[in-house]
């Protein structure tokens, strides 16, 4: 683990074709990429304590899709997951998620997403970053994930089943992860649409205290092996679910898994 | 190869008229504006291509190749003009091009094409549809001659054309939508938002359009060199300085003190990126930008100083 590393350092080591202004052809910025991570890099080590097991699993180089579940009332597994890519990866290796719509339709939010190389979910990005060799990081669940409540928050909702297709089609390696302590930062109990709709979000989470500030819960990420499917992804519907059955509950396992490894929320 | 540049009084249709004259071909420009110094060997026919005496031109110079680049932008011409000039011109030009046994015509028109929005794609295909007409309707008439053109490849299988999608240039006629946008020290930018800018040097711009005319590519092609850059690094690469500026308030200054007269809806192109995917025209011509993103962006800074 490249501790002792500096943020700028594990950056500049990222294996993506900047070019001489520091800027590579998605829009990502290393200038951008070191303020994000270096805020990353605080929560992520001091105040979620994260600790990741079976970063091993993701290849050093080349295309992989990292699919996890969501935990918390937004996507706090999401940021740390990337953390974790950059901090415990050696090389280090920028995963990029699918971000929600609402992102880049609003003002700063739109920036930062796009220098920190986390673009709309598309399929359409979704491939294109496979088809370059990159990291691609994914939630099934969607938005629908993150809006579990505190009680719900070691089930999984449906998964949708594009991730499959979009891997046999893209011969892309998946690699599982189980998430907690999301749920434990942000204790959701009620999640409200109608003042989402307001400020052009999905909805806005609330927890026992009230705002949605995180608490500093310790959370646990556990990657599990390559799964890699054979097929084409023009496959019935039928045969894709069976697969999306098989990750899902293969991250139904590395959350029980991280689950008894984390012990307490605190 | 005897070829046509249509809208030939245009700064960049001049370097590609220039171009393939070097290349060994014939050139003959056309265009309503003049070209007061233009070169012996490239007669010019200052006509509208709107007007009779345009056709007498195709009748009897019998150009094998025909590249039209007499469409304006929303920044160049108002409402109905605009759009007679762009679609009775592309017309027009088809029309004459059929009946006097041209061979190939390229359409070249814009990336703008694909519009600006917050949930499309980053690299744009040749395959999508036009978006955010909605918002930005000035760009109608352009998304309409470059439909009409790309319905000339199944309307007229025996006319080869090539429809180019060229992405905003920069080079020292400091014409063009981006430059335009660069004119002045200060570059109004959306608080909050900073989209990606794909750009040519002026001469890559040329040499491509140039290109597609030799190589008779039958299609529609977006044509790009570099990787995009977003617009607050174009502005600092080029000595100008960033004003960012909430959305409203900067509407509100459109055309006034100094701020550059953009309609209502190229707000959403300075907000969003238009980047397009040029493999495929990679592929079918073999064309490779020279001039890289960082080095156009200091050979303009130095050609056009602010102080």
């Amino acid at each position: 683990m490249a501790k002792d590393d500096s943020i700028r350092s594990l950056v500049d080591r990222l294996e993506l074709p900047f070019n001489e202004l520091g800027i590579d052809p998605y829009g990502i910025s290393k200038k951008h990429l070191v303020v994000f991570f270096t805020a990353l890099a605080f929560l992520y080590r001091n105040y979620f304590r994260v600790k990741a097991v079976g970063a091993h699993h993701v290849p050093g180089r080349g295309r992989a899709m990292l699919v996890g579940n969501h935990s918390g009332g937004y996507a706090i597994d999401g940021a740390m997951v990337i953390a974790s890519m950059l901090l415990e990866l050696d090389p280090p290796r920028l995963a990029q998620g699918m971000a929600e719509k609402f992102i880049n339709r609003l003002p700063v939010s739109s920036t930062w997403a796009s220098r920190c190389g986390q673009l709309t979910g598309l399929p359409e990005h979704a491939e294109r970053l496979l088809e370059d060799d990159r990291l691609l990081m994914v939630f099934p669940e969607g938005a629908r994930g993150t809006a579990k409540l505190y009680k719900e928050r070691y089930s999984l909702v449906d998964f949708g089943t594009g991730f499959v297709r979009l891997a046999l089609k893209t011969k892309t390696p998946i690699i599982p992860l189980g998430f907690v302590g999301g749920a434990d930062a942000v204790p959701t109990v009620y999640n409200s649409k109608t003042l989402g709709r307001l400020i052009g979000v999905p909805y806005v989470p609330f927890t026992p205290y009230g705002i949605a500030a995180p608490l500093p819960a310790r959370c646990e990420v556990h990657y599990g092996a390559p799964m890699v499917f054979e097929g084409t992804g023009d496959e019935e519907d039928v045969v894709i679910k069976g697969y999306v059955e098989q990750v899902k509950q293969r991250i139904a396992s590395l959350i029980e898994e991280a689950k008894s490894a984390r012990g307490g929320a605190l | 190869m005897k070829v046509l540049v249509v809208g030939v009084g245009g700064a960049l249709a001049r370097l590609v008229a220039l171009q393939l004259r070097d290349r060994g071909h014939t050139v003959i420009g056309l265009d309503r504006r003049p070209w007061w110094d233009h070169p012996r060997d490239i007669a010019v026919h200052e006509v509208d291509i709107r007007k009779r005496a345009a056709e007498d031109v195709f009748r009897t110079q019998r150009p094998d190749c025909v590249v039209h680049m007499a469409t304006v932008n929303a920044l160049s011409a108002a409402g109905e003009e605009r759009a007679r000039i762009n679609l009775g011109g592309t017309r027009a030009i088809f029309e004459h091009s059929v009946n006097h046994g041209v061979k190939h015509v390229v359409f070249v028109g814009r990336h703008t094409y694909y519009g600006a929005t917050a949930d499309s794609p980053l690299y744009h295909t040749e395959d999508e549809p036009p978006q955010g007409m909605g918002r930005y309707p000035e760009l109608a008439d352009l998304v309409a001659a470059d439909l009409y053109a790309a319905n000339m490849l199944w309307r007229e299988p025996k006319l080869t054309t090539t429809v180019l999608r060229l992405v905003y240039t920069l080079g020292p006629s400091r014409t063009g939508t981006l430059a335009s946008f660069l004119r002045g020290k200060r570059v109004p930018m959306v608080l909050g938002f900073d989209p990606l800018f794909q750009f040519l040097d002026e001469n890559d711009a040329a040499r491509a359009i140039s290109v597609a005319a030799e190589k008779t590519a039958r299609g529609i092609f977006n044509v790009a060199g570099p990787p995009p850059v977003p617009l607050s690094t174009i502005i600092r690469e080029t000595g100008r300085t960033a004003v960012p500026m909430p959305e409203p308030m900067l509407a509100a200054l459109l055309g006034r003190f100094g701020f550059p007269a953009l309609p209502r809806g190229a707000l959403e192109h300075i907000k969003y990126p238009i980047v397009v995917d040029a493999s495929a025209f990679k592929a079918a011509t073999g064309f490779v930008h020279e001039v890289g993103e960082v080095e156009a962006l200091r050979r303009y800074r130095r050609m056009t100083s602010v102080g």
